[in-house]
């Protein structure tokens, strides 16, 4: 009855997206407002009617119905309620149709805005957004029905079809397969979401950019009315991220937060793709440069965002991540051909209306320094997708099929990631137009001499790696700019307008949104290059077998082990789990409990590691191996990973500062921000 | 602009611009090229290993193959693994014409005249390391015709939909 009340939802959302589209560009050819208009409404009907949709999965799975597929593939009896609910994106299918609700709730909420002054991008909009979603209606639909139900046919053989076929009778399994354990974790449970959310809301900013390409409209209006939409698609986008990366530092037990998977490439490409178009739209706005290069980084970060779902989707990498192969892998390839090539005919079509306005003057000014920026993450990009179409690269030329693994994308985005760091520094710095050597000078000897100030602390700490003295370096360097920098305006505003630092802070920071949100931003990136610093190249580890009381010592940690015990739990699990001391020079610190828990119903064992985390660095334990029924010995492998934690501060300061960034404003402020910036004054010059 | 003198950068300018792109473009281009090359690693499948002159084997090697549950040891004092693994056709598309990953690993193990090949591994035994499992592993033929690996990943075709992630050591 719900799958039959889900499926028809299913099929009227696709015939009023294809309606939609179809209304749009009538509209425009018959020059008509109220088809537009009728458009519009189908577009703001799509997201109700997938809510429908959803709503009706949800259900299924709730109930356990398992007589439908896609329930009886991600849940079973034993789940409790939240990991039921969640399971819609523990599937295939139901990940598709979580995709195209996210996708639908953003395009309506689009319909909502006010539309008067870009009354001419709305059609189009609404057409490149409805494609979209046409597009993974489709898949959903004809290939990935989440309604899909288990028959037994006449001959005995068993189908699966929505509907009754002829003669067949219903097969209701009495459990379903359930989750795989790895993915019953909490950071997997909102990671996908995250990730897709920021997947989903760069559809927005392409579709204007695509909409100003087919009116023909070259200023930056596209890029105004999207700024935020593409501040909350990289917030989002982020966030999936480094929910990533914790779930694998607490789940998968090997000490890391990061491993280079292609999967975890393909949601980074459209994230460093994303990057650079923030950057460089304020060139655009301030300067009129960069128009041809900022559509196709929008055409760009969109094609990657669908090849990020294809890559997560359709198996054709292995990888942590991949669901299990199927036909949908083409049909991506296809729809990502196609939007990709007909985004770049249009923009050819338009290359002379988007001159450039100005041109570069030095090589100093603010505006070469945000090139510069977008060449590096422009590297970082190509070393990505060179890394994973490399094999196939290979295998056409040679024959012969090569693979590169993580030490190949740390080697050649190292340095990349170095000179953004830098150029994070000076660029805030420069001034737009030109720059000369001596105000920057002005600008940077006092971070400059406090950084050195740094340097000399860190060697007198005893590190000696010239790689590691140099990155210190640079996060010293960058640091000290941005906290200085920030520190001025405040200094500043707190003189002239006699408020105390706190409130002058806080209203800087609410007046200059993007400016001082960038450098809360910067000093989150600076927090999370000190962690991946500190584990990256001063990661120690240890492992072996200690006897009852025995000790293991890595750096200045020692861990004793003191016993083991092992029992059943009531859903289904044995659990192992190990009691170690912790000390550090000789003081004890606690107990720390790695464990095994092995799930009987799925056969499989899961390692939890015993981390003990501090500022300064993280004590991470696994359990390897014990003897049965006897707690006299047990292995253990044991990480020293110094610093990472702020890798997860970093983050957390990241995302304010994107939140401080993207914040709507209301004040008259913000409707200045709206004019034209080239018709006004600079903001008040900096250095 | 607001000035026109602006718009017309000098000549000597572009060509600053130019070097500088030019600069990081080289950068770019050599740390991509030499990166590949210092850590190229050459798929092959066991039979082709045990084809060619071991000897001539002396790069760095991606090989998988189907876990022979029997010959798993494991020394926990040292964490020394070793175990075989069976030759298992490379190519996606084969694997999907003999009925998938499943049975593909199943008929391996229980063929003897397939090509077979030992490994040795140091580190953390997986979890999922069992019978009719499929490694994927990374490292080079030792002169004694043994597979010493510096990287192992695991993979089973389970109940789940998804399959299950792989597990990294070493």
């Amino acid at each position: 009855m719900i799958a039959n009340f889900g499926f028809g939802a299913l099929l009227i959302t696709f015939v009023v997206a294809l309606y939609g589209i179809f209304a749009a560009v009538y509209g425009v050819r018959k020059n008509s407002l109220a088809w537009v208009e009728s458009a519009r409404a189908s577009m703001l009907l799509t997201f109700p009617l997938l809510t429908l949709v959803a709503l009706a999965i949800i259900a299924l799975l709730v109930a356990g119905e398992y007589s439908v597929q896609f329930v009886y593939n991600v849940t079973s009896s034993s789940m409790p309620l939240y990991l039921r609910v969640t399971a819609l994106w523990g599937g295939q299918s139901g990940s598709l149709v979580f995709w195209s609700w996210l996708m639908a709730a953003f395009a309506s909420a689009v319909t909502l805005r006010k539309w008067e002054r870009d009354r001419e991008f709305l059609p189009w909009v609404i057409v490149v957004a409805l494609v979209t979603l046409v597009f993974f209606l489709a898949l959903i639909l004809f290939f990935e029905n989440p309604f899909g139900r288990f028959w037994q046919g006449a001959n005995g053989q068993e189908l699966v079809s929505v509907f009754r076929p002829a003669g067949a009778t219903a097969i209701t399994p009495s459990d379903g397969r359930g989750l795989n354990p790895l993915l019953r974790h909490p950071g997997m449970i909102i990671h996908p979401p995250m990730l897709y959310l920021g997947f989903v809301s760069f559809v927005i900013p392409y579709a204007f950019a695509i909409a100003a390409l087919i009116t023909g409209r070259s200023d930056d209006r596209w890029i105004r009315v999207t700024r935020r939409w593409t501040l909350v698609a990289w917030l989002f986008l982020s966030l999936g991220l480094v929910l990533g990366s914790r779930w694998a530092y607490d789940v998968l037990g090997w000490g890391g937060y990061w491993g280079w998977d292609p999967v975890e490439i393909a949601a980074f490409m459209p994230w460093l793709s994303g990057t650079a178009f923030l950057h460089s739209v304020m060139i655009q706005e301030k300067r009129g440069l960069f128009k041809r290069w900022n559509m196709i980084l929008i055409i760009m970060t969109y094609s990657l965002v669908i090849f990020g779902t294809f890559l997560t989707r359709s198996g054709v990498l292995s990888s942590v991540h991949a669901f299990a192969q199927s036909a949908i892998g083409p049909m991506f390839f296809g729809f990502i051909g196609l939007t990709f090539i007909t985004s770049l005919w249009l923009l050819l079509h338009r290359w002379n209306d988007l001159k450039a306005e100005g041109q570069l003057n030095s090589l100093l000014s603010r505006e070469s320094l945000f090139l510069f920026n977008n060449l590096l993450f422009m590297g970082i990009l190509i070393v990505c997708f060179w890394g994973v179409i490399f094999p196939i690269v290979s295998e056409l030329f040679t024959g012969q099929r090569v693979t590169v693994g993580p030490p190949f994308y740390e080697r050649a985005t190292g340095p990349l990631f170095a000179g953004l760091l830098f150029l994070m520094g000076i660029a805030p710095l420069s001034a737009w137009g030109h720059s000369t050597y001596k105000s920057l000078g002005r600008a940077l000897w006092k971070p400059f001499i406090f950084s050195l100030l740094v340097l000399a602390g860190v060697i007198a700490l005893g590190v000696r790696a010239p790689f590691a003295l140099l990155a210190f370096w640079l996060v010293a360097f960058t640091a000290s700019i941005t906290i200085y920098e920030y520190a001025r305006g405040i200094a500043a505003r707190s003189r002239r307008a006699g408020e105390n630092i706190f409130v002058a802070t806080w209203r800087l920071s609410g007046r200059y949104r993007r400016r001082y949100g960038g450098y809360i931003i910067h000093l989150g990136v600076i927090l999370m290059a000190l962690g991946i610093i500190g584990i990256e190249m001063f990661q120690d580890e240890t492992q072996g077998m200690i006897p009852k009381n025995g000790s293991l010592t890595v750096g200045d940690y020692t861990v004793t082990y003191k016993s083991l015990a092992e029992w059943d739990t009531p859903d289904g699990r044995n659990v192992a789990r190990a009691v170690l001391d912790v000390s550090k020079n000789g003081k004890y610190l606690g107990e720390l409990y790695p464990r095994r828990d092995f799930y009987y119903e799925s056969q499989q064992p899961m390692t939890i590691p015993g981390v003990r985390s501090t500022m300064e660095d993280d004590l991470y334990i696994i359990l390897v191996d014990w003897q049965q029924f006897s707690d006299q010995a047990a292995t253990f492998k044991v990480y020293h990973n110094p610093l990472v934690n702020w890798l997860w501060i970093g983050a957390l300061v990241f995302i304010v500062g994107t939140m401080v960034a993207a914040w709507p404003d209301k004040d008259p402020e913000a409707e200045r921000e709206k004019v034209p910036a080239r018709a006004r004054q600079r903001e008040p010059a900096k250095a | 602009m607001e000035n026109a003198a602006l718009a017309r950068p000098a000549k000597q300018n572009r060509s600053k611009f130019i070097i500088g792109g030019v600069l990081i473009l080289a950068a770019i281009v050599y740390l991509i090229v030499s990166s590949t090359q210092a850590n190229a690693q050459y798929f092959s499948t066991i039979a082709e290993i045990q084809q060619k002159n071991p000897a001539s084997l002396k790069r760095e090697l991606r090989i998988s193959g189907a876990v022979l549950g029997d010959s798993i040891q494991y020394d926990a004092q040292n964490l020394t693994l070793t175990f075989t693994v069976v030759d298992i056709p490379a190519d996606n598309k084969e694997i999907e014409a003999q009925g998938g990953l499943a049975a593909v690993l199943h008929a391996a193990v229980e063929d003897p005249t397939r090509a077979r090949l030992q490994v040795v591994y140091h580190g953390v035994r997986p979890d999922l390391l069992k019978n009719e499992a499929q490694a994927i592993m990374t490292g080079k033929m030792g002169e004694d015709g043994i597979f010493y690996a510096n990287e192992l990943l695991l993979k089973c075709p389970t109940k789940y939909e998804e399959a299950v992630p792989e597990q990294s050591g070493g």
